[in-house]
């Protein structure tokens, strides 16, 4: 099996979702090659060979002129897999190609089984295994899944992709920046983040009082954020912060992809949850199955008697 | 102005699943049916922009059984004019490419300004659907905005990139544009929108009519995760958990050190 890597270069840097990339194309042994609308100067540590489009002149962001010039290089390689991160850039392009290719498109692989790919499906509580019908397939990988143990190494063999005219549909006016200021939490040793689970924003009294209890500060999963019951700056995750504490406490946090990515290096974690179920158990060291508004504020009190 | 605005069915995701007998997807009995997250982000903006346009007709689409028609009324209760009900028992055996073909089928010659769709469905999770509308239809297509304005035939908006950073972006109408959470808060129809809505247009059309491509991808197996080992499960009294959970800190972790 060839497979087509399209690495990602956001903000004249390349983005680390790249070494995912080049491991799962490693691990499924074939041939590979790789895109990228980036830089001469920045160049990513892969052995095989580049097709580079110049974002000066393709610009970081245009769908269309990306696709296009894939569609080149793709006409000239002729895999039979062409893949992408699941992230903005990916999600984003990938379906585009998909259609102008007429190919099955495979969204947020988690894993290869028996040479099938799995994707997560349910807020992860199932999973299903697929295959496309079509010559080529479009894949994107879920962030991840397939980080190496060691970074890449090498020095790819350059080859200069042509970008004729610019244009495109979309007009792309730069980017904003997240907002500075507010409350590290990346260095916090102990964590308490409420989740949509807290029901309403009076409760999220009940996860302060454990933060403080256990000398912690409190996050909170994107949706608490989005209610603005929080401060995004406590927000955790994939948009949010990414934490590694000593104890991770998740208060009717479901577990959703995109809040793990932001959490799952704590060194221990503690879900609260009604659900027995919870994708979170998961990765828990230990899930209690209680209603958050009765357990914490007895776990709490507990905590200030010691 | 015409809008569009397509909506999924979806469990709770809260629920139990069960994989169904011919283990294609998930049983779906005793499961309860809600608007997929997503897309009320999706109907909150289309009603949004009606309002701010005045002159506006605003279609709400959904492709399933008839059991989706309970969700088409909340978004008709929500501020959509008409509703357009896809019938297809088996719309869950589709891939996203079949799904984007149906729903081209209807918007094809009707002439939409500005289509909304979710960033993904919550149960499928492949969020395609809405840029393959788009590319099909031969439209522009904005992601996973956070931000939605629209002015004099031009869509002004912010995509949510990783990390907290947003991409400034425009395009010209006709364009279709996907929703992504904090992009609005949804509003709850209020009694007499929903006695309203029950006298608003909800036609259903067969999805045969309609000559649906066929799926690109096929399903070999579907079944939950397989259990990492996993931590340790506690239930019980919530007085009992506490004592059991500060043990548990005291001895794994220094947090009470
Ligand atoms: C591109 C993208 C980026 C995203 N970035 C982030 C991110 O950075 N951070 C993030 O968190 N999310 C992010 N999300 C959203 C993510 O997909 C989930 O929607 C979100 O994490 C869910 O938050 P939650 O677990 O609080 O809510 P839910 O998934 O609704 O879960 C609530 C949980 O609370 C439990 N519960 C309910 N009542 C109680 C009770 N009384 N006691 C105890 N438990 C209870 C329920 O069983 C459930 O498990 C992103 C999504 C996308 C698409
Ligand atoms: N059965 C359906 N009927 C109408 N719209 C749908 C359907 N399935 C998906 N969509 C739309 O496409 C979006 C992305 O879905 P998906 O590609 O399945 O993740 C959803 O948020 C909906 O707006």
């Amino acid at each position: 099996m060839k497979i087509l890597l399209v690495a990602e270069y956001r903000d004249g840097k390349l983005l680390g979702t790249n070494s995912e990339l080049i491991n799962f194309a490693t691990q499924g042994g074939g041939e590979n090659c790789m895109f990228l609308v980036g830089s001469n100067s920045t160049l990513p540590n892969y052995t095989g060979k580049l097709y580079l489009a110049d974002a000066g002149q393709a610009g970081e962001f245009n769908p269309s002129l990306h696709k296009q010039l894939l569609l080149n290089v793709i006409e000239k390689e002729q895999p039979q897999m062409v893949v992408l991160a699941h992230s903005s850039y990916g999600w984003d392009l990938a379906p585009r190609l998909a259609l102008a290719l007429k190919a099955a498109q495979i969204s947020e692989v988690v894993e290869v089984k028996d040479g099938n790919l799995v994707v997560p499906s349910c807020n992860a509580k199932l999973r299903r295994q697929v295959k496309s019908t079509t010559d080529i397939a479009v894949v994107t990988l879920q962030g991840g899944a397939f980080t190496p143990a060691e970074e890449p190494s090498g020095a790819p063999e350059v080859i200069k992709v042509e970008v004729a005219a610019a244009g495109g549909d979309i007009q792309f006016a730069g980017y904003e920046e997240a907002e500075a200021g507010g409350v590290d939490l990346s260095k916090a040793e102990i964590i308490v983040s409420a989740g949509r689970g807290i029901g309403k924003p009076e409760n999220l009294e009940v996860i302060e009082n454990l933060a403080k209890a256990l000398k912690g500060e409190y996050g909170a999963s994107r949706p608490v954020v989005d209610a603005e019951w929080v401060d995004p700056s406590r927000q955790v995750g994939t948009t949010g912060q990414t934490v590694t504490p000593k104890l991770y406490v998740a208060c009717g946090i479901s577990g959703a992809i995109q809040h793990l990515a932001g959490m799952k290096k704590s060194e221990f974690v503690l879900a609260i949850n009604t659900d027995k179920d919870a994708p979170i158990g998961e990765i828990a060291d230990v899930l209690a199955v209680a209603d958050l508004k009765q357990l914490v504020p007895i776990l709490t009190e507990k905590l200030n008697a010691m | 102005m015409k809008i569009l605005v397509c909506i999924k069915q979806v469990p709770d995701m809260e629920s139990k699943f069960k994989v169904n007998a011919a283990g294609n997807w998930y049983d779906d009995t005793d499961l309860a049916w809600r608007m997929n997250e997503y897309d009320e982000y999706a109907v909150e903006q289309a009603v949004q922009l009606k309002q701010q346009v005045g002159e506006a007709d605003l279609t709400v689409l959904c492709i399933g059984s008839d059991r989706v028609r309970e969700t088409m009324k909340k978004a008709l209760a929500m501020g959509c004019d008409r509703g357009a009900h896809i019938a297809d028992d088996e719309s869950y055996l589709k891939d996203s490419y079949a799904i984007a073909s149906l729903i081209v089928s209807y918007a094809k010659d009707r002439g939409f300004d500005l289509i909304f769709t979710g960033m993904q469905s919550q149960d499928r999770g492949s969020g395609q659907v809405g840029v393959l509308v788009a590319e099909m239809l031969g439209i522009p297509s904005l992601t996973t905005l956070v931000e939605f304005n629209y002015a004099d035939g031009t869509v002004t908006a912010k995509r949510e990139l990783e990390g907290g950073i947003k991409a400034k972006v425009s395009c010209a109408t006709p364009a279709l544009v996907t929703c992504q959470l904090g992009l609005n808060t949804p509003r709850y129809p209020t009694l007499p929108n929903i006695m309203k809505a029950k006298k608003k247009e909800l036609i259903s059309t067969p999805a045969a009519e309609l000559n649906p491509e066929a799926s690109l991808l096929e399903v070999l197996q579907v079944a939950p995760p397989e259990k990492k080992g996993g931590g340790l499960v506690l239930e019980g009294d919530p007085a009992d958990l506490a004592d059991q959970l500060i043990k548990i800190l005291k001895e794994k972790t220094t947090a009470l050190a």
